[in-house]
């Protein structure tokens, strides 16, 4: 018996390699379960989860919904484009009109940073942080550790090399916070204008030039150039970013060994991966997304199981 | 703490050879029969007794490990989540003869929850339960075994303790009394 050491899934810069540890050994049961003629358990039977999106997603919405599915708890979705948030509702307020009506776990994404913080200072509720602005996205970075530690066995020593827009993702964030705490080396690539200025002091490599970053790792974790995010022009066009930056299966192949090639979604295909990469041996994109279901399976049971 | 033995390795032996002996006279050829070990402490057992069953009846029966952990009826009411072990079911149940194994047989919960986590590979023909150890009078559920290797009178306030060891020399079954 075991429990983590937090109430919410904040990020995953608050949580212990134990509780990793935990997460992983647990969802290994509930891949298990998932891959049964019946896929369901009852485990989180009259538990009420509210998936508050304030920001798009298909991916991580769709798997959170399946996984609480599978736990047979009870799911309501709200999404702020067809919400009174347009009708000028603070965070607090909606969050508390969600909570009077007896749900026990909330899974929010948030276009602000620190928002699931600010909301699990003030509610009862246990919090899952699905995504918060540029900061963190603690089950994508778990899912994507999961995923190495299934490929290469272990993730303690294996080099990760994160290529892309590093600035504006909180995958970036979230897997340097979760492969650091499991052990492996860390280094982040991408044109000087997409990495973060201070983020070697978080203890990773930086490097500019993708193909040293590649000859270096074993795992390549592809990041998607966050248009939408950037309000400046970062670099002169996607073009020229693709030439320099854009993974093909001759560049793989060029390589002569093995690597993993991953990949949080959505891909823009042609752009940081061609498609012949992104749907080659080396990729294990769809195997991500099924650990993601497992993964947050066991988060949520958990987190919903330590009632003390 | 006090202790009081139930059964050593002697004793256990004959009891497993009599409960193996048992399940031929129900399950002649072993056709349609599978075993199914519970998770985590039914297994050591389960493989002890598919062991024999192989060696006497000389074919092969599947084998199998279950855990019920995410079916637990006491989920939410405990102040840790229980932690699950592996199941392991490589066959569908499906129209098949299922004999369950368990080390003791308490409060039935468990078994209750097995049924429940079974399912999930089919639809059997029949299930049969059996464990070494029948508490009696502490059952919390209409549940009751087919196949018993000893029944034990106990207090709630008493704990049937199973350590069996590899080698099949050194096992022990104890009834112990909680301070």
């Amino acid at each position: 018996m075991s429990r983590l050491s937090q109430p919410h899934l904040l990020g995953i810069k608050n949580i212990t390699p134990d509780d990793i540890e935990l997460i992983f050994e647990t969802a290994d049961n509930f891949k298990e379960v998932i891959n049964r003629p019946i896929k369901k358990v009852p485990s989180l039977r009259d538990v009420s989860i509210a998936n508050i999106f304030f920001e798009n997603s298909t991916r991580t919405r769709l798997s959170f919904e399946l996984a609480q599915k599978r736990l047979s708890a009870d799911v309501i979705n709200f999404s702020a484009s067809t919400s009174s948030v347009k009708k000028g509702e603070t965070l607090l307020d909606t969050v508390n009109n969600i909570l009077a009506m007896k749900v026990d776990m909330i899974v929010m994404r948030h276009a602000s940073v620190g928002a699931p913080h600010f909301l699990s200072k003030h509610i009862k509720a246990n919090i899952i942080n699905a995504g918060d602005g540029t900061h963190e996205h603690p089950t994508q970075a778990l899912l994507d550790a999961y995923s190495i530690r299934e490929k290469l066995k272990t993730v303690k020593g294996k080099k990760v090399a994160i290529i892309g827009d590093i600035l504006h993702s909180r995958v970036a964030l979230s897997n340097i916070f979760a492969l650091k705490k499991l052990g492996a080396e860390v280094m982040v690539c991408g044109p000087p204008t997409l990495l973060p200025k201070f983020i070697s002091k978080l203890g990773v490599k930086v490097e500019w030039d993708l193909q040293k970053a590649l000859a270096w790792c074993d795992v390549a974790n592809v990041l998607r150039i966050q248009l939408e995010r950037q309000q400046i022009k970062y670099f002169p066009s996607l073009r020229e970013y693709s030439l320099y930056y854009g993974i093909t299966k001759k560049i793989l192949d060029q390589l002569k060994k093995e690597i993993v090639v991953m990949h949080p979604g959505p891909i823009n295909r042609g752009v940081e991966l061609s498609s012949d990469a992104a749907d080659s041996s080396h990729a294990i994109i769809l195997d991500q997304v099924e650990n993601g279901v497992a993964i947050r399976m066991a988060v949520m049971y958990l987190l919903a199981g330590a009632t003390a | 703490m006090q202790k009081k033995l139930i059964l050593d390795s002697d004793l256990l032996t004959v009891t497993l050879d009599r409960l193996c002996q048992e399940l031929i006279e129900n399950h002649p050829d072993f056709e349609n029969t599978v075993i199914i070990g519970l998770q985590p402490r039914g297994i050591f057992l389960a493989e002890w007794i598919h062991e024999k069953l192989v060696a006497s009846l000389k074919k092969d029966i599947p084998l199998g490990y279950l855990d019920a952990t995410f079916h637990r009826d006491d989920f939410r009411r405990r102040e840790i989540p229980a932690k699950a072990s592996e199941t392991k079911v490589p066959f569908l149940i499906e129209g098949k003869k299922v004999i369950l194994i368990d080390d003791v047989l308490y409060t039935g919960r468990t078994v209750r929850a097995a049924l429940d986590a079974m399912i999930a590979f089919g639809r059997p023909e029949k299930v049969e339960l059996l464990v070494l150890i029948d508490r009696k009078r502490t059952r919390e559920l209409p549940i009751a075994a087919d196949y018993v290797g000893n029944y034990v009178n106990t207090l709630d306030s008493q704990r049937v303790l199973v350590e069996l060891d590899s080698d099949h020399k050194h096992h022990k079954i104890w009834l112990i009394n909680k301070d």
